[in-house]
């Protein structure tokens, strides 16, 4: 019986094509944008913690400073860290990859004619290790250009591409302020990171030739932490928080003038934002939904109108009420499912192509597909049931002669 | 001669039919006792508002009774539910309207399947019994035919098909006539006559002609919600 019913519907859409298109329409729409919104939002979300990951997960930035205190929070200056602070942490604190310790400066790097101005980190063996760079050609620092501070340094891929051209970079000199360096390898390209700024414009060299040669004297603006995997962060945070406060001589009733921000917490806070941002976009597209079943319940209350007469000869030669009610039932349902399918094709389409445009993953979530398709069979139920009553109400007698 | 003692099919005491209530009320139908026996061809007539439709709706049991017993085949209906009515109408009555009552755009073949879909008869007996009821009516060649392509008269037939497809104990006719012309009349009176007299489908229809009313074996006249007059052409009783 149902089989029939749904033939019947089925039919019964089919005879008025138009009118059965522009009344699902709306639950295309709905249907489609949904899609859209959630797909193009796991994307984001994806996309912001592929990128934090490769800054790096488990991992704590150590800076002086009490950090963004939120709205209004002063942000007070605070004496630099040192080189100690670091060794003190890697020889007091267990479970950790590495402790990189780093500083920077703004510089113009220039190689014959060519000009770019860049940032210049000083850094260790570790910062590469911690923050995932891969040498593209070179080497890495010797230990002795470590310690003595030798000129010598490795380019990001825009730097390089900016000074060298298409020339090979290894092997050549650029100079930084006033001073020359040896090119002795290049970094892999990391691209753009998600605050939008370009991670392959960098210059890095050993961290006492910054310290010494560029920017005269001996401080560490961050400590990277890199965490070994199965240690909890929190846990480290913690013991780096004491033995900073030990070592800056912090009396227990002040508070600490560094702070340590674990890398998990921007993930966790970005990816925040782009589910509520999802949400949101996913509710205001549902409205559509809405709309669209109004539209459905609309149509079916002309439907029954218009087929006042059949329902009549329906009754009369004996259909139940509840199969009346099934048969217009069936065939709101079956509509707002059709418009559930489209829309689902479409909404795929569009967040495909959509997703390529803004350059964020396309992640493919089956569990909302089958949602919108159940949620678009439930709009069938909800709005087709007033009309169907109505007509699985009507009296026969009356219905029979209706014109 | 004394004619056949039938079976008893239908058996109204005191039916009335009261529209609205108090001093503004109505007696459609104003305490009638009808008996009608199986296999018999009736003919109810009278002039607008005597009650007579409203009598063939509540044999059809499309409508209850306010006051007075209905006997279907010595079961009592009057008190049924809307369901059990629609069940009773389903299994046992069938229906020919004036206005034909097609479903639109859908072929004669499928609206003569239309009652034994609701019966849950399987799909390939059920074509087999709707083209065999269009063949009875003579419109097997037309099976396929939207009622919109048929003439009046072939629309009524496939009506007819509808009505006798699953074999009804009474087949019910509200002016089966009264859109079509003279010659097609006399075909579809003649038609319902066959199948009274060969099948054995007890036929009651209600006219305003007296021509197609001289095709029952009985004629019963309303006048104010009350029977006038019953009588059986031919004089018998």
């Amino acid at each position: 019986m149902l089989w029939e019913t749904f033939l019947l519907a089925q039919r019964t859409i089919r005879r008025n094509v138009l009118r059965s298109f522009l009344t699902i329409l709306g639950i295309v729409i709905g249907v489609a944008a949904v899609i859209t919104m959630v797909t193009l939002g796991s994307g984001a979300t994806a996309k912001v913690t592929s990128d934090i990951s490769s800054l790096g997960s488990n991992m704590l930035h150590v800076r002086p400073g009490q950090g963004m205190r939120g709205p209004g929070g002063a942000r007070t200056s605070a004496d630099a860290f040192t080189v100690e602070d670091a060794t003190a942490i890697a020889n007091n604190i267990a479970g950790l990859k590495a402790v990189a310790p780093t500083a920077s400066a703004a510089s113009q790097a220039i190689h014959g004619s060519a000009n770019w101005a860049t940032s210049v980190t000083g850094a260790t063996n570790a910062y590469l290790d911690a923050q995932g760079w891969q040498l593209d050609q070179g080497r890495i620092f010797a230990v002795n250009e470590l310690k003595a501070g030798k000129a010598v340094c490795l380019v990001g891929q825009t730097v390089r591409r900016e000074l060298f051209g298409n020339t090979p970079a290894f092997g050549q000199s650029l100079r930084l302020g006033k001073l020359a360096f040896k090119v002795i390898g290049t970094l892999k390209a990391k691209g753009q990171s998600t605050f939008g700024t370009d991670q392959d414009d960098i210059v890095i060299v050993p961290l006492r030739t910054l310290q010494r040669r560029i920017k005269g004297n001996t401080d560490v603006q961050a400590i990277l932490v890199a965490v070994a995997d199965g240690v909890s962060t929190s846990a480290v945070q913690r013991e780096i928080e004491q033995l900073m406060r030990e070592r800056r001589g912090i009396k227990a009733d002040q508070d600490d003038d560094f702070h340590v921000r674990d890398m998990k917490e921007i993930i966790d806070t970005l990816t925040g934002t782009t589910t509520v941002l999802t949400a949101l976009l996913s509710a205001v597209a549902g409205v559509s939904l809405l709309v669209g079943g109004i539209g459905i319940m609309n149509i079916m209350l002309v439907s029954v109108t218009e087929r006042t007469r059949e329902i009549g000869t329906r009754l009369a030669i004996g259909a139940l009420e509840s199969e009346v009610l099934l048969q217009f039932l069936v065939e709101s349902v079956v509509l707002s499912t059709f418009g559930g399918l489209v829309g689902i094709v479409l909404g795929i389409g569009a967040a495909g192509s959509a997703a390529h445009l803004i350059g964020v993953p396309f992640v493919f979530k089956p569990g909302i597909v089958v949602a919108a398709f159940l949620f678009s069979g439930a709009v069938g139920v909800v709005f087709g049931y007033v009309p169907a009553r109505k007509a699985a109400q009507l009296d026969p007698i009356v219905a029979l002669r209706y014109e | 001669m004394s004619p056949v003692p039938k079976k008893l099919l239908i058996e109204f005491r005191k039916i009335a039919k009261v529209y609205g209530s108090g001093v503004a009320s109505m007696r459609a139908l104003d305490g009638i006792d009808l008996q009608v026996g199986d296999g018999e061809f009736v003919a109810m007539m009278g002039p607008s508002g005597s009650g007579k439709s409203t009598c063939l709706n509540i044999l059809g049991c499309l409508d209850t009774p306010t006051e007075g017993t209905y006997r279907f085949d010595g079961v009592p209906v009057e008190h049924l539910a809307r369901d059990q009515r629609a069940l009773l109408r389903r299994h046992f009555l069938g229906f020919v309207f004036q206005g034909f009552n097609l479903l639109n755009r859908t072929s004669a073949l499928e609206n003569v399947e239309l009652p034994l879909i609701y019966r849950k008869i399987p799909a390939k007996v059920r074509r087999a019994k709707a083209l065999a009821a269009l063949r009875a009516v003579g419109l097997e060649n037309r099976a396929h035919h939207a009622p919109g392509e048929l003439s009046g008269g072939q629309q009524q037939r496939v009506a007819i098909a509808r009505a006798i497809v699953g074999q009804p104990r009474v087949l019910l006719a509200d002016e089966p006539t009264g859109n079509l012309d003279s010659v097609r009349s006399h075909e579809i009176a003649e038609m319902l006559r066959e199948f009274n007299r060969r099948q054995g489908i007890t036929i009651v229809m209600v006219t305003h002609e007296a021509e197609m009313a001289a095709y029952a074996d009985r004629q019963i006249h309303f006048q104010d919600g009350m029977i006038r007059s019953d009588s059986r052409n031919g004089g018998t009783s």
